[in-house]
């Protein structure tokens, strides 16, 4: 691809962003400071009408705060032109909010034209922006919206917010109107995304699931845009702060922890293994003096190929090619411990095989790993969430102590 | 002398008269375009003010043209001057309407959409909204087209131009033998007029539309 000279993320403070309704005695948000940091994906997530697409429209000023203050980068865009402030904050929104008079290529042209880009600089952003949403920029350029699919449209959505390559992305639940399939598919993509491009994002769902997938942090709120709990997918999920998040993290906090860790971070069986060009007299020598059950059989590249149990080769009359059962199933290094699991409880012997490059053999999961790694996980996770609220009240009682010093050396421009 | 005949006879006079009164509708609908797409901008955001153009120019529609034209010629004189007000007062109401119902009709998240992306309030007027209403104004545009041609042919009554005046001689000389030629004359010929302008606006129609929202 052409050169990357994207803007990395912006830091955004909000600082008792408050929002009140005339004629509504209860703030729809209340009194909301947070601090997001640069390049950080963080998640609004809530139940509906708690205030989160409010406080993530104040954040462009589409709706406009009755009090408190937002600094994106450090500079204070509560008092700025807010045309001004949109063109450097990229949005997206659900149903993609495309214009449907223009095609594709228009569409995403929009605000680089705004800031004022050269026609040819516009051309070749057009075509980078489709490449990075994964669209053929040939095919999809001179089509109109309603020309498209649910998902690509949302696609071509989310390269016109990033066109102008603003430091900030808001992201009012995007994929909430497009079926599961394609919400998984746009969700892998946002993380390949943000892996490259290192954008500070906001964004707005309802579901707990989505915001485990896609946050770095995860700001659960209540009514009035409350914050219940604001801190890592982990540390939600086994270190809730109160009824009300545990309730919103839903049944199976433990089981929704496996999303978040990969087949390769945990201790894996090291099986015995014998490839098909073993002498069968050491198999049976294996199988015999060994204090194991059970081997697996490779295969020439050293995939896994059979699981060959004590008495396999007795009744398969010493001959490989009829012993043992084939294995049906194996999971990647860069698998799920859920995805693991799920191979593990659909095996007959519980276990399963995990595979590296082309395919080749490096362990065995099984159930009592499994088990013995979520322990683990849990216990570090509920380690880390102590430590890092200590951290917390530490800053918070050095930030009072400052705030009752007075403000040393934060004037920067 | 048959119709024919009497076209034959007379088609220097008919054409000069299809002219000016195609030229009068279309100078008046431009009038009335610019005048109603204003209205509609500047009232279509508030219920009240919205409805009050509508009612407005829809209260112009139910005077009786005769009575319409009538009552302009003590106040501005006969001629030209009676026709144009009144042919542009009552182009207003589809005009005024279809602006109203169209720019009201935008889809609110396509508007939220513009305003997130950092458009000003008059980029997002014309680059969005007007764009987006344009197929209802153009229909309300053709409607009153149509209308403003039969309404037309009354402006003779006040020595307005047009095709009215074979129509108005025709019948003021009822029983001679050019009366029904004259009336028939200045009829179809109204007609082929309103026919050749609705052509052209399903030619703009194709020219002005963007191919993402064409039916």
């Amino acid at each position: 691809m052409a050169e990357t000279t994207s803007t990395h993320g912006a830091t955004i403070e909000l600082e008792n962003l408050t929002k009140r309704y005339p004629g509504n005695p209860q703030p729809a948000v209340d009194n909301v400071s947070m601090e997001i940091r640069a390049g950080e994906t963080v998640i609004f997530v809530g139940p509906s009408g708690c205030g989160k697409s409010t406080t993530l429209k104040m954040i462009n000023r589409l709706i406009e705060p009755t009090g408190g203050r937002i600094r994106i980068d450090g500079e204070d865009v509560t008092r700025i032109d807010p045309v001004r402030l949109r063109r450097k904050v990229g949005y997206a929104i659900q149903s993609s909010g495309l214009f449907p008079h223009m095609t594709v290529a228009q569409n995403i042209a929009l605000v680089p034209k705004m800031v004022g880009w050269s026609t040819s600089r516009v051309r070749e952003r057009v075509e980078e922006m489709l490449d990075l949403v994964g669209l053929d920029p040939g095919e999809f350029r001179d089509r109109y919206p309603r020309q498209l699919s649910g998902g690509q449209q949302q696609r071509v959505g989310v390269a016109r917010a990033l066109a102008a390559d603003p430091p900030v992305l808001l992201m009012d639940e995007p994929f909430g109107a497009v079926d599961p399939i394609t919400r998984d598919h746009l969700q892998d993509e946002l993380i390949r995304l943000q892996r490259e491009l290192h954008k500070t994002i906001v964004f707005v769902t309802h579901d707990f699931d989505e915001a485990i997938k896609l946050g770095d942090r995860i700001a659960v709120l209540r009514e009035h845009s409350h914050i219940a709990q604001f801190d890592t997918p982990e540390a939600i999920l086994t270190n809730p702060s109160d009824d009300f998040v545990s309730g919103f993290v839903g049944a199976g906090a433990a089981l929704k922890r496996l999303n978040l860790t990969r087949v390769r971070d945990v201790e894996m069986r090291d099986y015995p293994t014998v490839t098909v060009d073993t002498p069968l007299q050491q198999i049976f020598g294996m199988l015999r003096g060994g204090g194991t059950n059970e081997i697996l059989l490779l295969d020439k590249r050293g995939r896994p190929y059979k699981w060959l149990r004590r008495g396999d080769l007795m009744r398969a009359r010493g001959s490989l090619a009829r012993a043992g059962t084939l294995v049906h199933d194996t999971v990647t290094r860069d698998a799920t411990l859920r995805d693991a699991l799920e191979a593990v409880l659909t095996d007959n012997a519980g276990r399963v095989a995990v595979t590296g490059r082309r395919g080749a053999y490096i362990g065995v999961v099984d159930m009592e790993t499994l088990i013995n790694s979520v322990h683990e996980l849990l216990e570090a996770d509920r380690l880390e969430a102590m430590e890092a609220q200590a951290e917390l009240e530490e800053a918070r009682s050095q930030q009072t102590h400052f705030e009752q010093e007075g403000h040393g050396g934060e004037t920067k421009a | 002398m048959s119709f024919w005949e009497y076209l034959g006879s007379r088609h220097q006079q008919l054409l000069a008269d299809g002219y000016q009164h195609a030229s009068a509708v279309f100078q008046c609908m431009v009038v009335a375009t610019v005048l109603g797409v204003l209205i509609g901008i500047a009232t279509y955001h508030s219920e009240w003010a919205g409805n009050l153009a509508t009612t407005t120019t829809a209260t112009f529609l139910t005077i009786p043209s005769l009575a319409m034209i009538g009552l302009l010629i003590p106040i501005v004189g006969l001629g030209v001057a009676p026709t144009v007000i009144a042919l542009t007062l009552y182009g207003l109401l589809p005009i005024v309407r279809n602006s109203i119902v169209g720019l009201r009709g935008v889809d609110p998240a396509l508007v939220d959409a513009a305003r997130g992306i950092g458009m000003s309030r008059s980029a997002r007027l014309l680059r969005v909204e007007l764009p987006l209403a344009w197929p209802p104004i153009l229909t309300g545009i053709r409607v009153a087209t149509q209308m403003l041609m039969g309404i037309a042919a009354i402006a003779a009554y006040a020595s307005g131009p047009g095709l009215g005046n074979e129509i108005f001689r025709g019948l003021a000389s009822l029983g001679s033998k050019n009366a029904l030629n004259q009336v028939l004359a200045g009829t179809i010929g109204i007609v082929i007029l309103a026919l050749l302008f609705d052509a052209a606006y399903v030619l703009l129609g194709r020219l002005t539309i963007p191919r993402g929202i064409r039916g």
